[in-house]
């Protein structure tokens, strides 16, 4: 009896998913970078609950009705959890970069975004200055490419006094 | 409803990548364990339950398809579940489902995940974000739940060094199991100067990428008893879900907190109402939960009642939760935290409960082990799975 014979070396087979998709975002998406286009930041309100929901959606998950109004919130809001990101993925930003959810003051709830403005090399103080609470005032590209990262969070600058 | 029990157990010893097998030998592999352990033939298995997370993970589309003929179920009815990071849980539960209705007498619970084959995994986990208002931001699992730590840790005061004793515990724990992949023990401080991925989640805190295969059998408590069997009995179980919005966890307005798993509590209370359980610190003896990072396991602990919110750190810094302390044991087989097949690792939450409480769990058996519990998480928080297996039908008492 000979013993199973074993490959000279282990064999592979390498494949890349070349995959495209244009998905269409739908009428409230449209109305909502519409605003940010404009410089401004519009939620829904929910009929119900009076809850407004920035990012806007169509309807309320938790009362199951059709939002109705939109509503403008203001430019600055705070921290709710951040992470600052000092490792590459592929096919994901290059490090370091900061991502915040921001509750905007007339939001109810929480709108993702990148924050500039802070230097993140230093660690400690870099997390020190976005803690949670901290306000961060949203910023308006100049030349909107009619995406959400046409928006991106900056810490307000205490006026001199 | 019927009674159901895991009458077949069946794990790999997980690695980082294995070369010489492809997914459906995998499969086969965990498979045929299962069915050893039993003493049965795929002859007398009614149907099967395929966890397999989404394909772009793997790379193979569809695979439920390609595992058919490898662990002989051509002419049987099989069924894929997909629950993300739930899906080797929600398998079980499908399967139970399937025994519990009186529909099959015994079905097998099969799957395998190689998840290093993917050099893009977090681009692909990026994927189940919202297409536009998310998802053009690099949010992932690791970010996601480095939020939920920073959030967790300001709201009750605990830091990176609270993390990394769940690190040390659990690799202390895979160190005396022979199926983990991580089984080397670190220090806290190996933990804490090891490379920062995403604020606060260091290299030491995440899971890795495993690959192997892991399979269970589920049987009727008539087939059971007709065919002499021991089991590990399914006393209870939940699913539950919460929203997909991680922006609405947070603010005044927030029903469940990012930081915590309040959804996770009430699938756990589900379970536990099933099973008669009313006070989780003396009923349980073991707690397989799924925390795939260090500071996941301390909502996870909370949840299924073990402590108030925001306690578990400091009853983990006093030795609770580790092996041989006095209180239930949680993780014995090192968790996810050091082995993490993602489609299956529910799966093996569940055949390491049923091991412990069959007191079959060699070097890390948990003394006493008569009831346990398991969970698994899927998606950025959104579903739930949750387990009480106990090794006798009778009501399940305190101690």
């Amino acid at each position: 009896m000979t013993s199973a014979p074993e490959p000279a070396q282990a064999r592979f087979y390498a494949q890349t998913w070349d995959l495209s998709y244009r998905h269409a975002l739908g009428s409230t998406v449209g109305v909502f970078l519409d605003g940010i286009a404009e410089g401004r930041v519009r939620g829904r309100a929910c009929p119900s609950c009076a809850r407004v929901l920035v990012p806007p959606r169509s309807y309320c998950d938790r009362c199951s009705v059709e939002t109705t109004d939109w509503v403008d919130v203001a430019n600055e809001g705070v921290i709710e959890m951040m992470t600052i990101v000092y490792e590459g993925f592929k096919g994901l930003p290059d490090p370091p970069y900061a991502i915040a959810y921001v509750t905007l003051d007339g939001a109810s709830t929480a709108l993702l975004g990148y924050v500039r403005g802070v230097e993140l090399s230093d660690v400690a103080a870099a997390t020190a200055a976005l803690a949670i609470g901290t306000r961060l005032r949203v910023q308006f590209a100049a030349e909107p490419q009619g995406q959400v990262t046409d928006y991106w969070f900056e810490p307000v600058q205490i006026p001199a006094s | 409803m019927r009674n159901v029990g895991i009458i077949g157990l069946g794990q790999s010893h997980f690695v980082k990548s294995r070369t010489d097998v492809t997914y459906p030998e995998l499969v086969r592999e965990g498979a045929q364990l299962a069915l050893d352990d039993a003493e049965l033939t795929m002859a007398d298995i009614d149907a099967v339950v395929v966890p397999l997370a989404p394909d772009a993970l793997i790379g193979i589309g569809n695979g439920e398809r390609w595992l058919i003929e490898a662990i002989g179920a051509t002419d049987k009815p099989l069924m894929r579940v997909n629950n993300g990071g739930a899906t080797g849980a929600t398998a079980v539960e499908a399967a139970w489902m399937h025994v519990a209705s009186g529909m099959f007498d015994v079905v097998l619970v099969a799957g395998a995940d190689r998840v290093s084959e993917s050099m893009s995994a977090q681009s692909v986990l990026n994927k189940m974000w919202d297409v536009a208002y998310e998802r053009p931001y690099p949010q992932n699992t690791i970010t996601m739940l480095a939020m939920s730590a920073m959030r967790y840790n300001h709201l009750y005061g605990w830091d990176e060094s609270d993390m990394a004793r769940v690190t040390v515990k659990n690799r202390r724990h895979a160190s005396l199991n022979p199926h983990a992949h991580l089984r080397a023990e670190v220090s806290v401080e190996d933990v804490l100067e090891s490379r920062l991925l995403s604020w606060p989640l260091k290299l030491g805190d995440v899971c890795p990428s495993s690959t192997g295969g892991a399979s269970l059998i589920v049987a009727s408590q008539e087939y059971i008893e007709r065919t002499g069997r021991t089991a590990a009995w399914i006393r209870g179980l939940g699913q539950n879900t919460e929203t997909f919005w991680m922006g609405d966890r947070v603010g005044d307005s927030h029903v469940g907190d990012h930081a915590d798993a309040d959804a996770l509590a009430v699938a756990f209370r589900h379970a536990y109402d099933q099973a008669g359980i009313v006070d989780p610190k003396t009923q349980i003896q073991v707690a397989e939960i799924y925390a795939p990072f260090s500071s996941v396991e301390f909502h996870v602990i909370e949840a299924a009642g073990f402590c108030g919110q925001g306690e578990a750190p400091a009853l983990l810094a006093e030795g609770a939760f580790h092996l041989g302390s006095d209180g239930v044991v949680v993780n014995p087989s090192g968790g996810t935290q050091c082995t993490n097949p993602i489609a299956i690792t529910g799966t093996v939450r569940v055949i390491e409960a049923a091991t412990q409480v069959l007191r079959r769990a060699g070097d890390r058996q948990v003394a006493n082990a008569d009831v346990a519990i398991a969970s698994a998480i899927g998606g950025d928080h959104q579903f739930y799975s949750t387990f009480v297996i106990a090794n006798h039908l009778d009501p399940i008492g305190t101690r």
